[in-house]
């Protein structure tokens, strides 16, 4: 019953380092999520897929550099306490 | 906070036309609806005026010369005149600054509730079945507050609930000697994780269908706070009963929530001919049923799985 907030927060990081490690040329190309195929038309619905491919696609890109800050950050404060 | 209510005479059903989703309402005889609170400045401000003056004539001649030569001053006349306002300004920069990272206006609007409100809302949460009516009123495209249409959710109930469900957990931890300080805030924050990894899911599945809601964030956590009143009624019940009436009561709880979730947020995700009752085929339509069908499922569940450690 010990799921408290700082789990979440780790395991959100965590997550968020997952997604930001797909590498674009070699993975997600491979398995047809790379971020210039399936982009459609400009109709209606962009369906579960293409939104999903570019949701990884803005959390790359977004997240890059705050992410190394806070991993920067809890590394140390692990190493430190623990 | 003050649930300061307007006279139990406002009219909340009389002008409404059930064709139409957005109407002004028109309420004749109650003050101006944009305005959340009642203003009692004036009695305030009258009720310490009396109190203030017998205590100051306690100290006439030990105040009175200091403060008139300091006052006399005309250096720090201007000094008091500069400093008053630069923090004007100073709490002009604050207020502006912290409403844009942390909406205050508008999480106003969610605790502008009143006692008749909180009543009503209480039982509709608890017996959802007979209430006909669930579209919130607008008033020229703004929501009307809480505290004059039944089926706006506010924020007040879900906060009370939730602090009250954490010290009604204590209660029911310490009649099993189980209790330590920590455990609370262990508590609190199990929930409060259980919420926040709630709403995001829900806002992921919603990003994901692309669906297009007026449903805000705060809205969203508004009404996932509503099961915390269950769950402060089964954990109650199974104090006082034993696990027999924690069962009952929870059951209940959780049919009542499960169609008070499906009813509310029918109207504000599935696309408005839906909505009317009539079932439209189509795929999209049915994935957002079904995204409303989990939604509401997962009402039940966690409440049972936030409470059944706390009764034996």
């Amino acid at each position: 019953m010990a799921f408290t907030l700082y789990s979440l927060l780790q395991a959100a990081l965590l997550c968020v380092n997952a997604i930001a490690v797909l590498h674009e040329e070699r993975f997600l190309k491979n398995i047809g999520w790379g971020t210039d195929q399936g982009i459609g038309g400009f109709g209606e619905e962009p369906g579960i897929k293409s939104q999903l491919m570019n949701l990884v696609r803005s959390v790359r890109t977004v997240m890059r550099v705050p992410l190394i800050i806070v991993n920067s950050v809890v590394i140390v404060l692990l190493l430190l306490f623990g | 906070m003050h649930p300061t209510g307007l006279p139990a005479a406002a009219p909340t059903g009389t002008t409404r036309q059930p064709s139409k989703r957005r109407i002004p309402a028109s309420q004749p005889g109650m003050t101006d609806p944009h305005q959340l609170f009642d203003d009692t400045s004036s009695a305030q401000s009258r009720g310490y005026g009396a109190p203030r003056a017998p205590s100051g004539l306690g100290y006439p001649a030990a105040s009175a010369s200091p403060q008139a030569t300091f006052l006399a001053d005309p250096m720090s006349n201007m000094a008091m005149a500069y400093g008053s306002s630069l923090a004007a300004q100073g709490k002009e920069l604050v207020d502006k600054n912290i409403d844009r990272f942390f909406p205050v206006t508008k999480l106003k609007y969610y605790f502008a509730v009143d006692t008749v409100y909180v009543g009503k809302k209480l039982g509709l949460l608890i017996f959802p079945y007979l209430h006909q009516d669930w579209e919130v009123q607008y008033q020229q495209d703004t929501p009307v507050a809480p505290r004059f249409d039944i089926n706006a959710p506010d924020l007040y109930i879900p906060a009370m609930a939730f602090i009250t469900y954490v010290l009604v957990a204590g209660l029911a931890l310490g009649t099993q000697d189980r209790f330590s300080p920590d455990l609370l805030g262990l508590q609190a924050s199990s929930a409060l994780a259980w919420l926040t990894l709630e709403v995001l899911a829900i806002l992921l599945s919603l990003y994901l269908v692309t669906i297009n809601t007026d449903l805000t964030t705060i809205d969203l956590v508004a009404f996932l706070g509503y099961k915390y009143v269950g769950m402060i009624g089964g954990i109650l019940m199974g104090l006082l009963f034993g696990k027999i009436g924690y069962y009952l009561v929870l059951g209940w709880c959780c049919m009542s929530i499960f169609v008070f979730m499906i009813r509310t947020l029918r109207l504000k995700i599935l696309a408005e001919a839906a909505a009317e009752g009539v079932p439209v085929r189509g795929a999209r339509n049915q994935l957002r049923m079904y995204l409303t069908m989990a939604v509401a499922a997962t009402q039940p569940l966690l409440m049972y799985w936030l409470t059944f450690h706390l009764v034996q």
